[in-house]
Parts: C-alpha cells; sequence; structure tokens
C-alpha cells in the first residue's frame, strides 16, 4: 500500500515537474526510456545472468524507428510499436543461441553481438548514415502533427503510462509461476530440470522479455531525439543498462526507474558542475551502493516502506 | 517375482569411466509398491546406476524401460515427466526462496498452463503444496529460505519437491546422509509414511544398514558395478559375499 502511494507521488512528481519547468521532459523522457530497458536487464539479473550487450536491442528498435519514419509517413505510435516488435524479433532469434551460456559466457556473447551491430551500423555508412546516424523528421502522434513542444508532452504522458503499465505487467510476471522459474535459474538449473521445466526455455522467456523491453525503451529514446546512431547500441551503453538496474536495485519493477531517473539527473547535474567527470561521480556512487545498498535504491526504499508488513510476515 | 509389469527395467546397462566400470551388464527389475534400498561401497555404482535410470547419464549399452517404455538416452526432464521424481544425496532446492514457493515452483512444472501473470501462489494446484508441506511436516517452515533450514529439512525439501509432482516412482540417493544418528529415524519415518499414503514406489541408496533393516521391503547389494545379491534385506544381508564386500563385518 505504501508502495502503491510512492508510485502514485512518483507519477505526479513526473507529470507536474516538466509543466512549471519545460526543459526536464527531455531528461524525463530519456529516463523512462532507460528506465524501460533497464527492466528488461533486471528480469535477466533474475535469473542470476547479466548481459552487456542488450543496448544492441535499444539500437535495433532505433533504427527500425529511424528507417521507417524516413521511408514512408508513419504515426509515432505505430513507429512504437514497429520497434519494439523488431527487438523482440531480434531478441527470440538471438535467444535460441545465447540460453545454451551461463555467468560470463552470455554476458561476453551478448556484448560481442551488440558490437557486430555497432561496427555494421558505423561502416555501412550509405545505408545506415554511419557514425552521424539517422536524423528523421517528427511524425505525426496519435495521428496529429505537432509541434516540438505538444509533441514531447504528448510522448511523455504516453510514455509514462507505458512505463506503469509495463512495470505492473513485469512485476506480475516476476510473481508469477514463469517469472520464480526464471529466478530459480538464478540458484539451481538442476532441479528445474528434475522437475520436468526447461531452464532454456524459461530463460529464453526472459530473454525475449529483456529484448521486447530494451526495444520498447530504444522506440521511445530515437522519437525523444529524432536521430539515431550506433552509440545507442556501444558496449558502454550496454554496462549503462547494468549500472542503472544495479543502482536501482533489481527486487522490484519499480527499481529499475528509480535507478534510471537517479542515472539521468545525477549526470545532467554533476555534468554542468564538473564537465567531464560525471562518470567518476558515478562511479563513486555504485562503490557505495555495493558496499552499502547491494539491494539498490529500491532495497533502500523497501525498508522505509515496508517496515510493518516484513515483521507480520515474520511472525506468521 | 511379482508377474505384474516392472515399473523400471534395466538390460545389459554397461558404463565405463576410463578403466573403471561403474555399470556392468545390470539387469534390473522394480515392481510397483517395493520399497528398494540400494546398497554398495562408494565407487561400487550405485550413483551411477541413479544417474544412468534418471537420464543424467547415457549408457554406453543396455537399456532402460519405464513401465515397459524405452527410456534409455531421455533426457532428466523428459523422464521426470514420465513420472520418476528424483532426490540427491546434497540436496537441490532453491536457496534464495522459501520452502514454500520452492514446492508451488515445483507444482508449477505439472500445473498446465499457469498463464505468465497469475501469482504463483495461485496456482491450480497449490492445495498439492499445503498438503506435502503437511506430509513432510515441513509447514512450520514453510516461510523460511530453503538455504536457512538445517541438513535434515533440506533433504525433506528435497524429497518434498519430488513428491509434489506426484511420481509414480520416487529414487533418493542418501535421503539421510548428513544427518545425524538421532534424526535418521525420524526422517525416514516421516518419509516412508509419505511415501505409503502417496502409494510411491521407491529405491533409496543407503550406508546405514539399521535403517534398511527398518524400512526397505527389498534390498541389492551393489560390488563394482554388478548387483551382488538382490532380495528381502535380512537374506542379502547374510549374505557372505555382502557381509565382506559391503557391511565390513567378516
Amino acid at each position: 500500500m505504501r508502495l502503491r502511494l510512492f508510485v502514485i507521488v512518483l507519477l505526479a512528481i513526473v507529470l507536474a515537474l516538466p509543466a512549471y519547468i519545460p526543459w526536464l521532459k527531455t531528461p524525463i523522457l530519456l529516463a523512462l526510456s532507460n528506465g524501460l530497458a533497464v527492466l528488461g536487464v533486471i528480469a535477466l539479473l533474475r535469473a542470476g545472468q547479466v548481459s552487456f550487450g542488450n543496448a544492441m536491442f535499444v539500437c535495433l528498435a532505433g533504427y527500425t524507428v529511424a528507417f521507417t519514419a524516413r521511408a514512408a509517413q508513419v504515426d509515432a505510435l505505430v513507429l512504437i510499436l514497429l520497434g519494439t516488435v523488431a527487438a523482440t524479433l531480434a531478441g527470440a532469434l538471438i535467444g535460441l543461441f545465447m540460453v545454451r551460456y551461463r555467468g560470463i559466457f552470455f554476458g561476453m556473447l551478448n556484448l560481442a553481438f551488440s558490437m557486430v551491430l555497432f561496427s555494421v551500423l558505423g561502416k555501412f555508412g550509405a545505408v545506415t548514415g554511419g557514425t552521424d546516424g539517422l536524423r528523421f523528421d517528427r511524425p505525426t502522434l496519435g495521428f496529429v502533427q505537432m509541434q516540438r513542444d505538444g509533441f514531447e508532452t504528448t510522448l511523455l504522458i504516453i510514455a509514462v503510462f507505458v512505463a506503469l503499465v509495463a512495470g505492473i505487467l513485469v512485476q506480475r510476471y516476476f510473481r508469477s509461476a514463469r517469472g520464480q522459474q526464471l529466478a530459480a535459474i538464478k540458484t539451481n538449473e538442476t532441479r528445474l530440470e528434475y522437475l520436468g521445466i526447461s531452464a532454456k526455455r524459461v530463460f529464453w522467456g526472459g530473454y525475449v522479455l529483456a529484448a521486447a523491453l530494451c526495444g520498447l525503451g530504444g522506440s521511445f529514446f530515437a522519437l525523444t531525439q529524432g536521430l539515431v546512431t550506433p552509440e545507442m547500441g556501444y558496449w558502454v551503453r550496454s554496462g549503462e543498462i547494468v549500472f542503472i538496474a544495479i543502482l536501482g536495485g533489481s527486487g522490484h519493477a519499480i527499481g529499475a526507474f528509480i535507478g534510471a531517473f537517479v542515472f539521468e539527473f545525477v549526470k545532467l547535474y554533476v555534468a554542468a558542475w564538473l564537465t567531464g567527470a560525471w562518470q567518476l561521480v558515478l562511479g563513486a556512487i555504485l562503490l557505495v551502493m555495493v558496499f552499502a545498498a547491494p539491494t539498490g535504491i529500491f532495497g533502500l526504499l523497501e525498508r522505509l516502506l515496508r517496515p510493518a508488513p516484513a515483521l507480520s510476515e515474520k511472525r506468521a | 517375482m511379482s508377474k505384474q509389469q516392472a515399473i523400471l527395467s534395466t538390460r545389459g546397462l554397461s558404463l565405463s569411466f576410463g578403466g573403471v566400470v561403474a555399470a556392468d551388464s545390470i539387469d534390473f527389475d522394480l515392481y510397483p509398491g517395493e520399497r528398494l534400498a540400494v546398497v554398495g561401497q562408494n565407487g561400487a555404482g550405485k550413483t551411477t546406476f541413479i544417474n544412468i535410470c534418471t537420464g543424467y547419464l547415457k549408457p554406453q549399452s543396455g537399456q532402460v524401460f519405464l513401465e515397459g517404455a524405452d527410456i534409455t538416452g531421455r533426457t532428466p526432464r523428459e523422464i521426470t515427466r514420465r513420472g520418476v521424481g528424483r532426490s540427491f544425496q546434497l540436496p537441490q532446492v532453491f536457496g534464495e526462496h522459501t520452502v514454500r514457493e520452492c514446492l508451488l515452483i515445483a507444482a508449477s512444472a505439472k500445473a498446465g498452463r499457469t498463464g505468465a501473470l497469475r501469482p504463483l501462489e495461485q496456482l491450480p494446484n497449490a492445495a498439492d503444496v499445503e498438503a506435502t508441506l503437511e506430509l513432510l511436516q515441513l509447514a512450520p517452515r514453510a516461510g523460511d529460505l530453503a538455504s536457512s533450514l538445517p541438513e535434515g529439512q533440506r533433504k525433506l525439501l528435497d524429497i518434498a519437491m519430488a513428491l509434489v509432482l506426484n511420481p509414480r516412482l520416487l529414487i533418493m540417493d542418501e535421503p539421510t546422509s548428513g544427518v545425524s544418528t538421532e534424526e535418521k529415524h525420524l526422517l525416514m519415518d516421516v518419509l516412508m509414511r509419505a511415501l505409503d499414503e502417496r502409494q510411491v514406489t521407491s529405491i533409496f541408496v543407503e550406508h546405514d544398514i539399521d535403517i534398511v533393516r527398518t524400512h526397505a521391503s527389498r534390498l541389492a547389494a551393489w560390488i563394482a558395478g554388478r548387483i551382488a545379491a538382490d532380495g528381502p534385506p535380512e537374506q542379502v544381508l547374510a549374505d557372505p559375499v555382502v557381509i565382506e564386500n559391503v557391511i565390513g563385518e567378516s
């Protein structure tokens, strides 16, 4: 109940702030886009697996949005759908191979795939725009042509709604039998097999979900910027997604968004005050989190928000 | 021996690891309702036999039949789905889940379409979980993390996770190892009562002869990858070869 209240307050702040500080729309949209991708990576973290290549799905969705928007007059909502579907299909295909690996091999293979995509996008400039990327005109949104301000405001409202729905559905998935089977991969895959459950199939489901969420995030990211570059799929971007997941905490879907907002705003303000040193500050924050709060910011909040239920559960 | 169809049979089962013969042309039949204890020195091939029957290892030659169907070389997953449960010498539980969650995850394997969004605790067969918790006396620890349980209860949880799938055959590798002498009989009492109630045929590997005498209806003694003696426990335990090579009281 306290958590719900916290989410409502958070949503109200996210929606109300840009009304008073209009320039906040872009960083909030970027944080929400990142949050969606992080939500996907959290699904993998729950299975005990760390991917250093999931930005490839963000990038793939972004380029799908850009290619389609440049080729035809397509509405932003359809572009979001197309970007997400492209990432999901790519995840389903690549996942067939990836789910055979665990630990460092899983992490590095994802990184390798993402770097192949990064290189292809950078080298085939005639088609992909090379390292400069691809710009595209602002599409209609809800079949209405808008000015930049109106477009951003509407996209922000849609992004908040999508993030809320995705967060609720993913949290429900985490609590479901399939989600708990995914979490069981972390501790005992042998037992899963001896229960008649295919660990690979369960993990594949988690991998495709992660790809879909990264695609959703990538689509919003591309529409917010009106530009896509190979940098979207660079391994450092994948590392950032993992960084945010650890920062926010993987115990609950909301951890993804908390982490994404903290990351975006620390980056924004520290970059303004200490030019070129924002990575140093974020690195220090992560060090403190790993040592002092390994369950992330959500883990800390959970202790503050849920003291009563935790006690009663222990007594029960 | 009974004329009914064997629940588990092996014919000419052989497997060697380099020069070590772990299974040497084993012919074996287990009938419904039997409680077979398997004894043998370390390295005699007991766990290898279990690993072949449950699909973890493939034999170099020979066949395994489950109720007449050839299951040789099938995966553990397929064999489990055909009604064979297994527990391990080192309990295989989900350490970061509670006892109840471990059983719910196990039950979800047999719950049919669970839906990606339905909470785990609302499984169609969640009642089986509560019944199994009661049956194996794990209900008081249902909310505790599996990793926090003492060894005896972790063994029971490991077995409970196999039992909640309602297997026809349960194969247990050393269910009492790592458990204190006083607790061993209590654990086996609880376990055997549960197996009787669920009418599950069972095989258990055991080193404690007293446990074998008390709880087995049949005993097979393994020596160097072969079944050296097989029959009623008192008869096998009186066999001079078994006394010399297995019990060590010559």
